[in-house]
């Protein structure tokens, strides 16, 4: 086996070879309305070979992991390095050569799978509680377990092998009333996703999660519409996730800010001249690249490059210091980053993405954000989001809104949206939560690259505060 | 790489051949009062990625998954492996997937909302004659594209989608294309963005979607102007049109959705219409998505959605025609529309500016999303290639606007005219896999679009 023995000899030449070996096990269980739908689990195995030589680079995945197999990937990734070396972007001959040596495990790894009638049972007790209205027209409680074993081994020299746990649990329930649909979620479909085993599902209540859920959305349905203005927001650390990862995670990837996305996901209203001194954000804003926090969903100990990964500040006091680039956009730029270059799977090659991208906490506890607010809307849970491709001008929206009037929370409002601009609306961030308002969350789905991948990442960040924010509601109903 | 002297049609056999063995394995391992259902999503894709007139990354993948259902009375879970081609490395892996199913059935529920075909029905369809190799393809890409900033993407190669079940049916789809999407940049985030996929690359076909790339890349290096929020003509390219009914894909036709009140069309199962003019269908005549379903269902050649601005139908997969007592079409689980196709109007295309006038030239917009789902009001950027033009000329390139506006207002009220020409667009979207989808659509003469950022 790949993953627990030596390589066998390849008989292979080249400037320099990597061999990414993924094994990757999922188990899924859903309830809907009172049903369980039949249990799904797959074992996907492969690797991806990629080979630098004559100053050109190429890859090839299989699913073959035989060491003929082996062999015929790196033999036609070696083609690819001499059949586009001359109009190669890159020199492959300046890109590192990495050579780690190591093994990193995230909690919950070889932990029982549970079986497939607890699961049910667990969540059909939630699915039951969440009954509790005829206006409560359809509701789905589900967990995902993902477990996976990466091992990466280079013509360097290295040799490492990481394996994760992450536990994905989610509960959703919609209401109707009135010719109007609501849905309210536990954080966002899958919003809660963390490295771990079944203390993930305790960390947030999921046990009880789905009478707290339904009532929630009878209220909303009910609730009248955000008010439209220009007001303070102070944004629910489910809701902040997103609008770190759109508006600030994507405009640093590096590859975008060297034009490769620029045909897909999009380019950055960032520049490289930028690193170093432009004003991000408030003096408040401070954003950390973070692969150490255990239970974060993107924790790792390397990326798919091999280089080793640590805690890095990006923005400090609102100032832009580096950007998300692994080794080889960093080497492209000759700009310091980070460790993330990451593929999603054997079949795709890695890119510069997220990983655990946090926004570190302030002083402020959420009754002193919510007493500073003369007329706001207090929003929880992304619901909606849209943004241009260079990361600038936004509109988000949430599942749930609570009206703030002169320091208090005043009452509940349905279909909370808001609109900005990236590059000014960081210099709004007007209050921080302290470390009692922060969660540790993220989301399995960021999509980027061609080909295209999803990629799970880890974002964590307290309640934040923002003034005068362009606020609207919904159009009717 | 794709061996350029490996004919499509011994590929095609093989892939096919290796799937019927997979069938009969899954069928010998079963026991008495056993069923199976099991799919096939299998591809040999060469991927070649361009930045700045130069090749960023270039690599191959063959990849086989088969996800194996296991029944026994209305009990049933699935399984997916990767597979490798190898028989005996396969043999084991199956063996070893319904070994697993059949110990997990007895803690499973009957599921009262199963529902498997009662007739076998057996398909089989092939295009694509073979493609040159991809380095030559780029080559070709890369030479024209001197001198230019390209950024773009090549995927080509056999892309094979199969079904199998214990009744003996046997479903198979292979398609042999490339796709090609790229961008020219002028300055920023001033570009033009174009696209040729199909069965066989034409380097003369090429050559003139370049031709007028380029020409629309002088009208892009114009200075370009900032628009303030407001309403707007615009006229929607079949590629913008993309992003919006793309959209209403995502729930909109679902028959689950509609039946629990979440579709963002929910107001017109209560009589509110669109346009007389829009009528918008699954239309599988183009033969570009397979013409089954995962539980073994065949497609029906048309199903009606919306007629004459009323909604007219649904997708319903087999799941949802038992919960909610319908009748299945062919819907796969997610019941989203995988081969739609929207009726052309009267408005010929290459008049469309003309008949705009002065407003907005809208060539694609970007990511799309409801902002209030029960109202059909979605928000999303202009993008790429969208001008300002007055008294049918265009005059400069935009900056980036948001719109947001409701479906009924844009393919209702203010719907002036649908072009009679459509185009179809092959998607180029590779998550996981290459998708075999993608619409036909008109462009849309907006009388108003409303703008807020």
């Amino acid at each position: 086996m790949p993953f627990d023995a030596p390589i066998p000899d390849l008989a292979f030449e080249a400037d320099y070879w990597s061999l990414r070996f993924v094994d990757r096990q999922t188990r899924t269980w859903t309830v809907r309305k009172n049903v369980a739908l039949p249990p799904a689990s797959a074992r996907e195995r492969g690797v991806m070979a990629t080979v630098h030589d004559r100053g050109g680079l190429g890859y090839a995945a299989t699913s073959d992991l035989s060491a003929a197999g082996l062999r015929a990937a790196l033999v036609c990734a070696r083609e690819w390095a001499h059949a586009t070396a001359a109009r190669s972007l890159l020199d492959a001959r300046t890109l590192p050569r990495p050579s780690p040596r190591g093994q990193w495990a995230s909690p919950g790894v070889g932990a029982s799978w549970g079986a497939t009638r607890e699961w049910t049972d667990l969540l059909m007790a939630e699915s039951t509680a969440a009954a509790i209205d005829p206006r409560i027209v359809d509701w789905t409680v589900g967990v995902e377990i993902r477990e996976s074993t990466v091992r990466l081994v280079t013509s360097a020299g290295g040799d490492v092998v990481q394996r994760s746990r992450m536990m994905l649990p989610g509960l959703a329930v919609t209401a109707h009333a009135n010719g109007d649909t609501q849905t309210r979620t536990l954080h966002g479909y899958r919003g809660i996703c963390q490295q771990g085993g079944a203390e993930v599902l305790a960390r947030f209540g999921f046990a009880g999660a789905g009478r707290r859920v339904a009532d929630e959305a009878l209220e909303l349905v009910l609730a009248p519409n955000c008010p439209s203005g220009t007001m303070d927001l102070l944004a629910a650390p489910d809701q902040m996730i997103l609008q770190i990862h759109e508006s600030i995670g994507h405009p640093l990837e590096l590859d975008r800010i060297l034009g490769d996305e620029r045909n897909f996901a999009g380019t950055s209203f960032v520049t490289p001249d930028l690193f170093g001194h432009y004003r991000y954000g408030s003096e408040l804003l401070n954003v950390t690249f973070d692969p150490t926090r255990a239970e974060e969903l993107a924790s790792y100990g390397y990326d798919d490059e091999g280089t080793p990964a640590e805690k890095t500040w990006l923005i400090r006091r609102g100032i832009l210091e580096r950007p998300l680039g692994g080794a080889t956009s960093q080497a492209r730029s000759g700009l310091a980053g980070v460790a993330n270059a990451r593929a999603d799977h054997w079949n795709r090659p890695a890119i510069d993405r997220m990983a655990n991208l946090n926004l570190e906490p302030g002083g402020s506890s959420f009754d002193e954000l919510v007493a500073r607010v003369g007329r706001g809307v207090y929003m929880q849970t992304n619901a909606s989001w849209s943004i241009d491709d260079s990361r600038n001008k936004f509109q988000f929206g949430c599942e749930r809104g609570v009206l703030i009037e002169d320091g208090k929370l005043a009452g509940v409002v349905k279909n909370p949206n808001y609109r900005g601009v990236s590059a000014s609306f960081w210099r709004s961030l007007a209050g921080v939560g302290d470390a009692s308002t922060m969660q540790v969350l993220g989301t399995p789905y960021c999509g980027k690259g061609e080909p295209a991948q999803i990629i799970w990442v880890g974002h964590a960040s307290p309640a934040c505060l923002f003034t005068g924010v362009d606020v609207f509601g919904g159009d009717g109903s | 790489m794709n061996a350029p002297d490996s004919p499509v049609a011994a590929v095609g056999a093989r892939a096919r051949a290796r799937f019927e063995e997979w069938a009969a394995q899954i069928g010998r391992a079963l026991e008495p009062g056993e069923r199976y259902a099991a799919n096939y999503a299998g591809e040999a894709t060469d991927f070649v990625r361009m930045n700045r007139g130069r090749i960023r990354q270039a690599g191959s993948v063959e990849q086989h998954a088969l996800a194996i259902r296991l029944v026994r009375g209305a009990r049933h879970a699935e399984h997916a492996v990767e597979l490798t081609g190898m028989a005996d490395d396969d043999r084991r892996a199956i063996a070893a997937a319904v070994a697993g199913l059949r110990a997990l059935l007895p803690d499973i529920d009957d599921d009262p909302h199963l529902l498997l075909p009662d007739r076998v029905a057996d398909t089989a369809h092939e295009s694509g004659t073979g493609l040159p190799p991809s380095e030559r393809v780029v080559d070709e890409i890369l030479t024209a594209a001197h001198g230019l900033d390209l950024v773009g993407f090549y995927a080509a190669g056999p892309v094979w989608r199969a079904h199998a079940n214990s009744d003996g049916q046997r479903n198979w789809h292979a398609a042999t294309t490339f796709n090609l999407q790229w961008s020219l940049y002028d300055r920023g985030d001033k570009a033009v963005k174009s696209s040729y996929a199909g069965f066989a690359w034409d380097p003369a076909e090429w050559m003139r979607r370049m031709a007028t790339a380029r020409e629309r890349l002088a009208l892009v290096a114009r200075p370009s102007r900032a628009l303030v929020p407001g309403a707007y003509r615009a006229y929607l390219a079949p590629a913008a049109l993309e992003e919006i009914v793309g959209l209403l894909g995502w729930g909109g036709f679902s028959g689950r959705a509609l039946a629990t009140r979440q579709s963002p069309l929910t107001r017109m199962q209560d009589g509110e219409r669109l346009s007389a003019e829009v009528t918008i269908d699954e239309d599988m005549s183009a033969g570009v998505a397979p013409a089954f379903q995962s539980d073994g269902f065949t497609r029906p050649d048309r199903v009606a959605l919306v007629r004459a601005g009323a909604l007219a139908g649904s997708l319903v997969s087999p799941r949802t025609a038992r919960e909610f007592s319908l009748v299945a079409n062919g819907a796969n689980g997610g019941e989203s529309p995988e081969s739609l196709a929207m009726a052309g109007g009267a408005l010929a295309a290459d008049r469309a500016i003309e008949a705009l006038d002065t407003g907005l030239a809208i060539g694609n917009l970007w990511y799309t999303n409801y902002s209030d789902r029960p109202a059909c009001r979605i928000t999303g950027m202009t993008r790429f290639a969208t001008f300002w033009v007055e008294r049918g000329r265009i005059v400069a390139p935009v900056d980036p606007l948001r719109f947001d506006d409701t479906i009924y207002r844009m393919l209702g009220s203010n719907l002036e005219a649908l072009t009679r020409e459509t185009e179809l667009l092959l998607s180029a979207e590779s998550y996981g896999s290459r998708q075999l989808a993608g619409p036909r659509l008109p462009g849309a003469l907006l009388r108003e679009l409303r703008f807020t950022l």
